[in-house]
C-alpha cells in the first residue's frame, strides 16, 4: 500500500488516467468507474429479470397450463421482482449518483472511494448466491419478492437460506452505498454550493439515502428472524409458540413502503433537471420540490400496513393507514404540478430525455392515480393479490423508476461517452417502450377489476383476450431494451462528438467539464455563485 | 468546506485490492454459514459448511488488517485533512444509526406481540377472535405457557431482572463513565490514565460478557428458558444476544484503540479512530438500557 501514500502528495494536479485491463474495474476507487460498473450491472439484472417476465408472460398467454409447471412459475415471479427491484432499479440509481453526484456538487470523487467499490462488488457476489438458488434442490425461492411467512419459513426450499444471506449482502452494499452518498453531500460540496442550491438529483438522493439507512437494516432483521425460525426454532412467526405470521408482514412493509419511495425518489430527481433542460425555463417551484420530497420520505414510515388490509388489522389501524396513505398524495401532487408548471409555455423540445419524462409525469400519474383507489381500505378488500395490483405497481416502476432511469441515461450519456447517441434509434426505443408497456401492462387494470388473481399460472376463460394482448405488449417491450443496449454501444464507439455541454437549456456544474468528462474531475474544487 | 482558499486537497486513495477481498471473504463466509445450516438442518453427518465458513472468515480477518492497516498509516502519513476526518464521522454516525434501525426491528417485534399479537391470540381485543385456534389459550407477560407446548416447550421461568441484569447494567454504565474519562485524558494528552481508564473499560466490558455467558447458561440449564421456548424466550435471545455479540465487537475496537495507544498513536487533536470506537461503545450501552427496561423489567 505504499504505492497509495506515494500518490497523496501529488493530488493536486497530478492527474494520471485508469489503469489498464480488468484489474482496473476491480481494484478501481474512481467515482465514474464504478458508476458505469453499477450501470452496467443493472443493465445485465434488467434482461435478466426481463426475461424472468417474459416466462410469465408466455406462461399468461394463453389458459391453461402450457410451458411451465406451476412450481416454477412461482419461482420465476419471486426472482422476477427480486431481481428487479434489488438488482436493476437500485443499483440503476446508485450507479447514477455514483457519476453524477461528485459532478454536481464539485466533488473530486465519493466521500470513501475504497468503500465505494466495496458498495458495488457486494452486489454481483450476492447476486451469483441469489440466482444459484434456482439450480439447488428443491428450486429457488417461490413466495413472492415478499417472502411472507409461513411460507417463506415453515414451508420453504432449503435454498432459503441462502436467500436470506444474499439479502444481507444486499442491503450491507445498500447501506453502505447510501452512507457514501450521504458524506459526499454533506461534505464535499464545493465552497457555495449551498443545500437549496443544489440540484433536485441531489436532494432526492440525499433524501433517499436517508431511506435507506433507515430501512435496510429493518430488512435485514426481517430475514433474521426467519434464518431463527427456520434454523433454531425460534417462533417469530408462528403462532404456535406466541407468535404471529402477521408480524413478519409489519416488519417487512415497514422496509417495504419506503422501500418504493427509494425506487421512485431519484427518478423524480432525475426528471426535475431534465425537464427544465428541454422547457428552457427554470424549474417551477424548487423550494416545494425539496420539501414535498422530504414528506414525502417521511410519511413514508407511517403507511406500510396498506398493504396489509385484507389480513385483519383493528378498525383503527385500517382508517390511520388508510388516510395516511392518502396524505401522500398531496406531496406527489406537489410534485406532478410543478412538472407541468415547469412545461407551461416553455419552448419546448423532444429529445429522448424529454419523451421519457414527459411519459414519466403522465404515466406514473396513473399510477399514482391506482395507488389512490387501492388506498381505499374497503375498495381494497377487492383489488388485492389481483393483476389491478400489478397494473398499479407496474405503472409506477416501469414508466416511473424505469423511464426515468432512461430519461437520465440519454440525458448523460453525451457527458459520459463524449458522443452524442443516435436520436433517431433513441426515439424509436422511446415509442416502442411506451406503447409496449402500456399495451402490455394497461389491459391488467380491466382483468384485476374483474378478479383475476395475481402469482397464479392458470386463469379463467374470461381473462383470456386481455392476456394475449398483455403478453404480446410485453413481448414487445422486452424486445425493444435490445436496442437500448445496441443505441447505447453504439454511442459509446462513436457518434457525433459531444460539446461540454450538448443541450442548449441545461445548467449545472456537470455541463462545465468536458464531455466525456476526464477520469478525475473538480480536484481543486470550483467556486459556486 | 475547508474554506475557499486553504482547501487542503481531499485524498482520493488509488487503487485498493481490499474491497475485493471484503467481497470475496464475505462472499465464502455465508456461503459456508449457509451450508452448515442447511446440512444441520436435513441432518447430514458431516458437512463441508464449517470449513468454508472457517476459510471465509480467515479472508476476512486478513481483509481487516490489511484494509484498517492501510488506513491507519494514510492517517499517519498525514494524507487525511480536516476535511476527511468529517467524512469519516459522518460515515460513523450514520453507520451507528443504521445498527440502531436493526435493534429497532427486533423492539417493534417485541412491542408487538406483548400489545398487539399475544393479547389477540389469548381472546382479548379487536381481533380476539384469534382465540379460536387454541381455545383456552391465556397470554400473559412474560409467557409463561405457549399455546402449543408440544412444540414450543414453555419456559419455566425467567430471569430476574434484579440479580445479573442489574450487575451487568451497573457495570456497563460504569464502562461508559470510564471510556468518557479516558477521553478526556486523550483530550489533554495524559497517556497513563488514557491507558488506565480504557483498560477499566475493556475489563467492564468483559465482565458484563462473562456474567451474561453465565446467565444464559442459566436460563438453558436450570430454567428451560431457550430460544424455542416460545415467544418470550425468541425475543429475550434475540435481542440480547445481538446485544452480546455488538458488546463483543465493541470489546474488539476499544482493545485495537489500546493497542494502537500503546504503540504511541494518536494525539489530543487527532484520534478519530478512537473517538469513532468510543461511539460505538455509548451506543451499546444505550441499547442496553432500552433492553433492561423493556426485556428485563417491565
Ligand atoms: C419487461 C417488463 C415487465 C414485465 C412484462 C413484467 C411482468 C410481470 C408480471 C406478469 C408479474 C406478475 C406475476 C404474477 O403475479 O403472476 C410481475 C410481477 C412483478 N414485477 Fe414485473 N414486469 C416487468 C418489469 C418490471 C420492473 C421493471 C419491475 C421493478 C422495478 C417489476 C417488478 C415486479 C414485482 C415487484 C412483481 C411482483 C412479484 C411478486 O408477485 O412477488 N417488473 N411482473
Ligand atoms: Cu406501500
Amino acid at each position: 500500500m505504499s504505492a497509495v501514500i506515494d500518490h497523496g502528495h501529488a493530488g493536486h494536479d497530478h492527474h494520471h488516467g485508469p489503469a489498464k485491463g480488468l484489474m482496473r474495474w476491480v481494484l478501481t476507487t474512481n467515482h465514474k468507474d464504478i458508476g458505469t460498473m453499477y450501470l452496467w450491472f443493472s443493465f445485465a439484472m434488467f434482461l435478466l429479470g426481463g426475461s424472468f417476465a417474459m416466462v410469465i408472460r408466455a406462461e399468461l398467454f394463453q389458459p391453461g397450463l402450457q410451458i411451465v409447471q406451476p412450481e416454477f412459475f412461482n419461482q420465476m415471479t419471486t426472482m422476477h421482482g427480486l431481481v428487479m427491484v434489488f438488482g436493476a432499479v437500485m443499483p440503476a440509481f446508485v450507479g447514477l449518483a455514483n457519476w453524477m453526484i461528485p459532478l454536481m456538487v464539485g466533488a473530486p470523487d465519493m466521500a470513501l472511494p475504497r468503500m465505494n467499490n466495496f458498495s458495488f462488488w457486494l452486489l454481483p457476489a450476492a447476486f451469483t448466491l441469489l440466482v444459484s438458488t434456482l439450480f439447488m434442490e428443491g428450486g429457488g425461492p417461490n413466495f413472492g419478492w415478499t417472502f411472507y411467512a409461513p411460507l417463506s419459513t415453515t414451508y420453504a426450499p432449503a435454498s432459503v437460506t441462502f436467500f436470506i444471506f444474499a439479502i444481507h449482502l444486499m442491503g450491507f452494499s445498500s447501506i453502505m452505498g447510501a452512507i457514501n452518498v450521504i458524506a459526499t453531500i454533506l461534505n464535499l460540496r464545493a465552497p457555495g454550493m449551498t443545500l437549496m442550491k443544489m440540484p433536485l438529483f441531489v436532494w432526492t438522493w440525499l433524501i433517499t439515502a436517508f431511506l435507506l439507512i433507515a430501512v435496510m437494516p429493518v430488512l435485514a432483521g426481517v430475514v433474521t428472524m426467519m434464518l431463527m425460525d427456520i434454523h433454531f426454532g425460534t417462533s417469530f412467526f408462528s403462532a404456535a409458540g406466541g407468535g404471529d405470521p402477521v408480524l413478519f408482514q409489519h416488519v417487512f412493509w415497514f422496509f417495504g413502503h419506503p422501500e418504493v419511495y427509494i425506487m421512485i425518489l431519484p427518478a423524480f430527481g432525475a426528471v426535475s433537471s431534465i425537464i427544465p433542460t428541454f422547457a428552457r425555463k427554470p424549474l417551477f417551484g424548487y423550494t416545494s420540490m425539496v420539501y414535498a420530497t422530504a414528506s414525502i420520505a417521511l410519511l413514508s414510515f407511517l403507511v406500510w400496513a396498506h398493504h396489509m388490509f385484507t389480513v385483519g388489522i383493528p378498525l383503527t389501524g385500517e382508517l390511520f393507514f388508510m388516510y395516511a396513505t392518502m396524505l401522500i398524495a398531496v406531496p406527489t401532487g406537489v410534485k406532478v404540478f410543478n412538472w407541468a408548471s415547469t412545461m407551461w409555455q416553455g419552448s419546448m423540445t423532444f429529445e429522448a430525455p424529454m419523451l421519457f419524462s414527459v411519459a414519466f409525469v403522465i404515466l406514473f400519474t396513473i399510477g399514482g392515480f391506482s395507488g389512490l383507489m387501492l388506498a381505499i381500505a374497503p375498495a381494497d378488500f377487492q383489488y388485492h393479490d389481483t393483476y389491478f395490483v400489478v397494473a398499479h405497481f407496474h405503472y409506477v416502476l416501469v414508466p416511473g423508476a424505469i423511464f426515468g432511469i432512461f430519461a437520465s441515461a440519454y440525458y448523460w450519456l453525451p457527458k459520459w461517452t463524449g458522443h452524442m447517441y443516435d436520436e433517431t434509434l433513441a426515439k424509436l426505443h422511446f415509442w416502442m417502450s411506451f406503447i409496449g408497456m402500456n399495451m402490455a401492462f394497461f389491459p391488467m387494470h380491466f382483468v384485476g377489476l374483474a378478479g383475476m388473481p395475481r402469482r397464479i399460472p392458470d386463469y379463467n376463460m374470461m381473462f383470456a383476450n386481455f392476456n394475449m394482448i398483455s403478453s404480446i405488449g410485453a413481448f414487445a417491450f422486452g424486445a425493444t431494451q435490445l436496442l437500448f443496449l445496441f443505441i447505447v454501444i453504439k454511442c459509446i464507439r462513436g457518434g457525433k462528438p459531444a460539446p461540454a455541454k450538448p443541450w442548449d437549456g441545461a445548467d449545472g456544474l456537470e455541463w462545465t467539464v468536458p464531455s466525456p468528462a476526464p477520469y478525475h474531475t473538480f480536484s481543486t474544487p470550483p467556486e459556486v455563485k | 468546506m475547508a474554506g475557499a482558499k486553504t482547501h487542503d486537497p481531499y485524498y482520493v486513495p488509488a487503487q485498493s485490492k481490499w474491497p475485493i477481498i471484503a467481497t470475496v471473504g464475505m462472499f465464502v463466509t455465508v456461503f459456508g454459514v449457509g451450508t452448515w445450516f442447511n446440512d444441520m438442518k436435513a441432518g447430514h453427518e458431516s458437512s463441508h459448511g464449517p470449513l468454508i465458513f472457517f476459510c471465509g472468515g480467515l479472508v476476512l480477518a486478513y481483509m481487516l488488517f490489511g484494509w484498517f492497516g492501510a488506513v491507519i498509516k494514510e492517517s499517519r502519513g498525514g494524507l487525511y485533512s480536516p476535511q476527511m476526518d468529517r467524512s469519516f464521522r459522518w460515515g460513523m454516525s450514520w453507520f451507528i444509526f443504521s445498527e440502531v434501525m436493526f435493534f429497532a426491528a427486533f423492539f417493534g417485534a417485541l412491542f408487538y406481540v406483548r400489545h398487539f399479537a399475544g393479547p389477540w391470540l389469548g381472546g382479548e381485543g379487536d381481533k380476539g377472535v384469534a382465540n379460536m385456534l387454541w381455545p383456552g389459550f391465556e397470554f400473559s407477560w412474560p409467557l409463561l405457557n405457549t399455546p402449543d407446548p408440544q412444540k414450543y416447550p414453555a419456559p419455566e421461568g425467567i430471569i430476574s431482572p434484579w440479580g445479573l441484569p442489574l450487575l451487568n447494567t451497573i457495570l456497563l454504565v460504569s464502562s461508559s463513565v470510564t471510556l468518557t474519562l479516558a477521553h478526556h485524558a486523550m483530550r489533554k494528552n495524559h497517556r497513563t490514565p488514557l491507558k488506565v481508564w480504557l483498560a477499566l473499560t475493556i475489563i467492564l466490558g468483559l465482565a458484563f460478557l462473562g456474567f451474561q455467558a453465565e446467565e444464559y447458561i442459566h436460563a438453558y440449564n436450570e430454567l428451560g428458558l431457550t430460544l424455542g421456548s416460545g415467544i418470550y424466550g425468541a425475543t429475550f435471545f434475540m435481542l440480547t444476544g445481538f446485544h452480546g455479540a455488538h458488546v463483543t465487537l465493541g470489546v474488539l475496537m476499544l482493545s485495537i484503540m489500546f493497542i494502537r495507544i500503546l504503540k504511541g498513536h494518536f494525539n489530543a487533536d487527532q484520534h478519530f479512530g478512537f473517538e469513532a470506537a468510543s461511539w460505538y461503545w455509548h451506543f451499546v450501552d444505550v441499547v442496553w438500557i432500552g433492553l433492561f427496561v423493556f426485556v428485563y423489567v417491565l
